[in-house]
C-alpha cells in the first residue's frame, strides 16, 4: 500500500480534474443561480427540482432526445447493413480492381468532414433534403463507410474459408451464407461498429447545425446550444439540461462500455 | 455450427444448375453487394469534395446551379493574404504542439500508472475515459459555465488565492483554455490507445530488463517507448488529423473570439460560408484543409509510420 500511495494520489487528482465539473453540473442544476454564486462548492441548500422538472416537462427535451435516437438508429441500420454488405465482397470474393475500390473507400478514412460541408449544404438544398432527417441520416451514414467496412471486412477475413466452402457444397448461395451465416457469426464486430456508429451520431454537431434550421428537426446538442443561448443569466437551468442531456450518453458508455473501448483500440494497436 | 445444418434449403435443380452458371454469378454478387455502398460513398463524399475543390476557382455564393464566375486562383491569394487566416494556421501549429508535447505525454504518463497494478484501476479508466463519449457541445457549454469570468467555478476557486483569469474572454488566455478542454475530454481516449498497446508488450521483456538491473526509468526509455512506437503515432496521426478540422468545441466555446483570437480554420470556412454566403471563397478554406490533411497522411505514411504499416488508413481497425 506504501508504495502504490503516490499512484493513488496522482489518479485521484486527475479523477478531480474529470469529475469536478460533472458533478459541479449535478449539483448545480439542484441550486437556484442565485445558490450558484453564494454557495458554489456546498451541497444545494434548500435542494431546488424545479430546474430538472422544468426541463422535463418541457416537450422540447423530448423532441430532441426522440430526434437524437432516430437519427442515430437509422443511421447505424444503414452504415452497418451497407458496410457489411461491401466488406464481404472485399473480404471473401477475389476479383480484379478489389483493391482499388477498397482503397477508395479507405482514403475516405482522411477526408475531414468539414471539407465537404459546403456542398453537401447546397446539394441537399437542392433535392429538399434541408430539415428533413434523411439529409443528417444519409450524410453521416456516407461518412461512417470506410471505418465500418475497414473493421467489418478484417473480421469476415478472420472465419475460415473452411465454412464458406461447407455452406456452398449444402447449396447455400453467397446471399444465403452472407445473411444465415456470416451475420451470425459476425455478431462481436457488428456490435462494436454499431456501437462506434451510434455514439458518432448522437454527439454530431456540425451537420445537424447547417442541415436543421426548423426547431422542431433540431438534436440533443442543438438543443443544448440554443438553450444555454436562450438562459444566458439562468446557469442552474442550463446545467440542469446539461446534465440531461448528458444522461443518455453516459448510461449508453455504462452498457456498451466493452465495445467502445474495444472498437477504438483495436485497430489503433494492431498493425 | 449449429447454423449449417440449416443451410441445404435451396432447391435441389438450382444447386445441379451451378457449375455452368458460377463464372458469371459472383460479378452479379459483387456488383448487388458493393453497389448501395458505393453510390451512397460517390454521392456524399467524393462529390462533395470534388465539388469544393471546383468552387475553391470561382467567386460564387451557392445558388444558382454550378458557378460561373471563374476568379482562378484568386480565393486563395486572397486567404494567404487575409490575417484572421493566417491567424488559424498557426493557431493550429499552437494546438498541435499542445497536443503533442502536453496532452499526449501526459495520457501516456497515466496509461503507464494504470499499467500498474493499482486497486481500483477498472474504476479509474472507467473515469478518465468518460468525457469521450459527451459530445463536443455539452462539453463547450459545461466549460464555457465553468470557465466564465464572473460566476464560473474556476475564478471561485482561483479566487481564493487571488489567481482569477478571464479565460475564454482574454485573447491571451484563451487558446490555452480551449486546450485544456480538448485534454479534459480527449486524454482519456489516448490513454485507453496506450494501454491497449501496453497490453499487447510481453511483461517477459520488461522483466528481463528489470533483472539486468535497468532503472524503472531506463526500462520505460529504452523497452517500453520504443516497443509503443506504433501506438504512439497512430495516436499522433489521430490527434493531428482532428486538429486540423477542430469546430465544435471552438464554436461552442468562443466562436473563434475573442476578436479571432481562437479561431480556427473550419470556423472561418463555416462563417464564409454560411454567414456570409461567399461559398467559393469558404471553399477554398475547405481545400486547404482537405490538402493539408492529405499532405500529412501521405507524409506521415511515407516517413513515420513506414514501418510499422502498409498504409496508417488501410490498417486502421484491420484485425488480420
Amino acid at each position: 500500500m506504501r508504495r502504490t500511495l503516490p499512484l493513488h494520489a496522482v489518479a485521484w487528482i486527475v479523477g478531480a480534474f474529470i469529475l469536478v465539473p460533472i458533478v459541479y453540473a449535478l449539483l448545480g442544476g439542484f441550486k437556484s443561480t442565485d445558490q450558484l454564486s453564494t454557495n458554489p462548492f456546498g451541497l444545494p441548500d434548500p435542494w431546488v427540482t424545479e430546474n430538472y422538472t422544468d426541463v422535463l416537462g418541457s416537450g422540447s427535451f423530448w423532441r430532441q432526445l426522440w430526434n437524437s435516437t432516430f437519427i442515430a438508429v437509422a443511421t447505424t441500420a444503414i452504415v452497418v447493413l451497407l458496410s457489411a454488405m461491401a466488406a464481404y465482397v472485399f473480404a471473401r470474393f477475389a476479383f480484379r480492381g478489389r483493391e482499388l475500390l477498397f482503397t477508395v473507400f479507405t482514403v475516405g478514412l482522411m477526408f475531414p468532414f468539414a471539407v465537404a460541408i459546403l456542398p453537401i449544404f447546397v446539394m441537399l438544398r437542392t433535392l429538399g433534403l434541408l430539415d428533413n432527417p434523411l439529409g443528417v441520416i444519409l450524410t453521416q451514414a456516407a461518412f461512417g463507410l470506410p471505418l465500418t467496412i475497414i473493421i467489418l471486412r478484417g473480421f469476415f477475413r478472420s472465419i475460415p474459408g473452411e465454412i464458406e466452402e461447407a455452406a456452398t457444397i449444402d447449396g447455400c448461395t453467397p446471399f444465403g451464407f452472407f445473411w444465415r451465416i456470416l451475420l451470425p457469426m459476425a455478431r462481436p464486430a457488428l456490435a462494436t461498429v454499431s456501437v462506434l456508429a451510434v455514439v458518432g451520431s448522437w454527439n454530431t454537431f456540425m451537420l445537424p447545425l447547417v442541415v436543421f434550421s426548423d426547431e422542431t428537426a433540431w438534436t440533443l446538442p442543438l438543443g443544448v446550444q440554443q438553450f444555454q443561448g436562450q438562459y444566458t443569466s439562468d446557469i442552474a437551468r442550463v446545467l440542469a439540461y446539461l446534465v440531461l442531456a448528458m444522461l443518455p450518453a453516459l448510461g449508453f458508455y455504462a452498457v456498451a462500455e466493452r465495445h467502445l473501448i474495444g472498437g477504438l483500440t483495436a485497430g489503433a494497436t494492431k498493425g | 455450427m449449429t447454423t449449417l445444418t440449416r443451410g441445404p434449403q435451396a432447391p435441389a435443380p438450382a444447386a445441379r444448375a451451378r457449375p455452368p452458371r458460377r463464372r458469371r454469378r459472383p460479378w452479379m454478387t459483387i456488383t448487388l453487394f458493393v453497389l448501395p455502398a458505393l453510390v451512397l460513398f460517390l454521392l456524399l463524399v467524393v462529390a462533395p469534395i470534388v465539388v469544393a475543390l471546383y468552387a475553391s476557382a470561382f467567386k460564387w455564393n451557392g445558388f444558382g446551379g454550378l458557378p460561373t464566375n471563374f476568379v482562378g486562383l484568386d480565393n486563395f491569394t486572397r486567404l494567404f493574404g487575409t490575417e484572421v487566416f493566417r491567424q488559424d494556421l498557426w493557431h493550429l501549429a499552437v494546438i498541435i504542439l499542445l497536443s503533442l508535447g502536453v496532452q499526449l505525454p501526459f495520457s501516456l504518463a497515466i496509461a503507464m500508472l494504470l499499467h500498474q497494478r493499482v486497486r481500483g484501476r477498472a474504476v479509474y479508466r472507467l473515469v478518465f475515459f468518460a468525457p469521450y463519449v459527451l459530445s463536443e457541445v455539452i462539453t463547450g457549454v459545461l466549460f464555457s459555465l465553468l470557465l466564465s469570468p464572473d460566476a464560473g467555478l474556476a475564478n471561485q476557486i482561483l479566487g481564493v488565492f487571488g489567481l482569477e483569469s478571464e479565460w475564454l474572454a482574454d485573447t491571451g488566455t484563451v487558446l490555452p483554455s480551449v486546450f485544456l478542454v480538448m485534454t479534459w475530454k480527449y486524454f482519456g481516449f489516448h490513454m485507453m490507445i496506450y494501454l491497449a498497446g501496453r497490453q499487447n508488450i510481453p511483461d517477459e521483456l520488461i522483466e528481463a530488463a528489470r533483472i539486468d538491473g535497468a532503472t524503472p526509468w531506463r526500462v520505460f526509455r529504452h523497452v517500453t517507448l520504443p516497443l509503443l512506437g506504433p501506438t504512439i503515432r497512430i495516436s499522433v496521426f489521430l490527434s493531428v488529423i482532428y486538429t486540423i478540422q477542430l469546430f465544435d468545441l471552438v464554436w461552442i466555446l468562443t466562436e473563434g473570439g475573442p476578436s479571432h483570437a481562437s479561431e480556427t480554420m473550419a470556423v472561418t470556412m463555416m462563417e464564409f460560408g454560411f454567414g456570409r454566403n461567399q461559398v467559393g471563397y469558404a471553399s477554398a478554406i475547405s481545400v486547404v484543409m482537405f490538402g493539408l490533411s492529405l499532405v500529412f497522411a501521405l507524409l506521415y505514411q511515407r516517413f513515420v509510420m513506414r514501418r510499422d504499416l502498409e498504409g496508417a488508413t488501410t490498417s486502421m481497425g484491420d484485425h488480420r
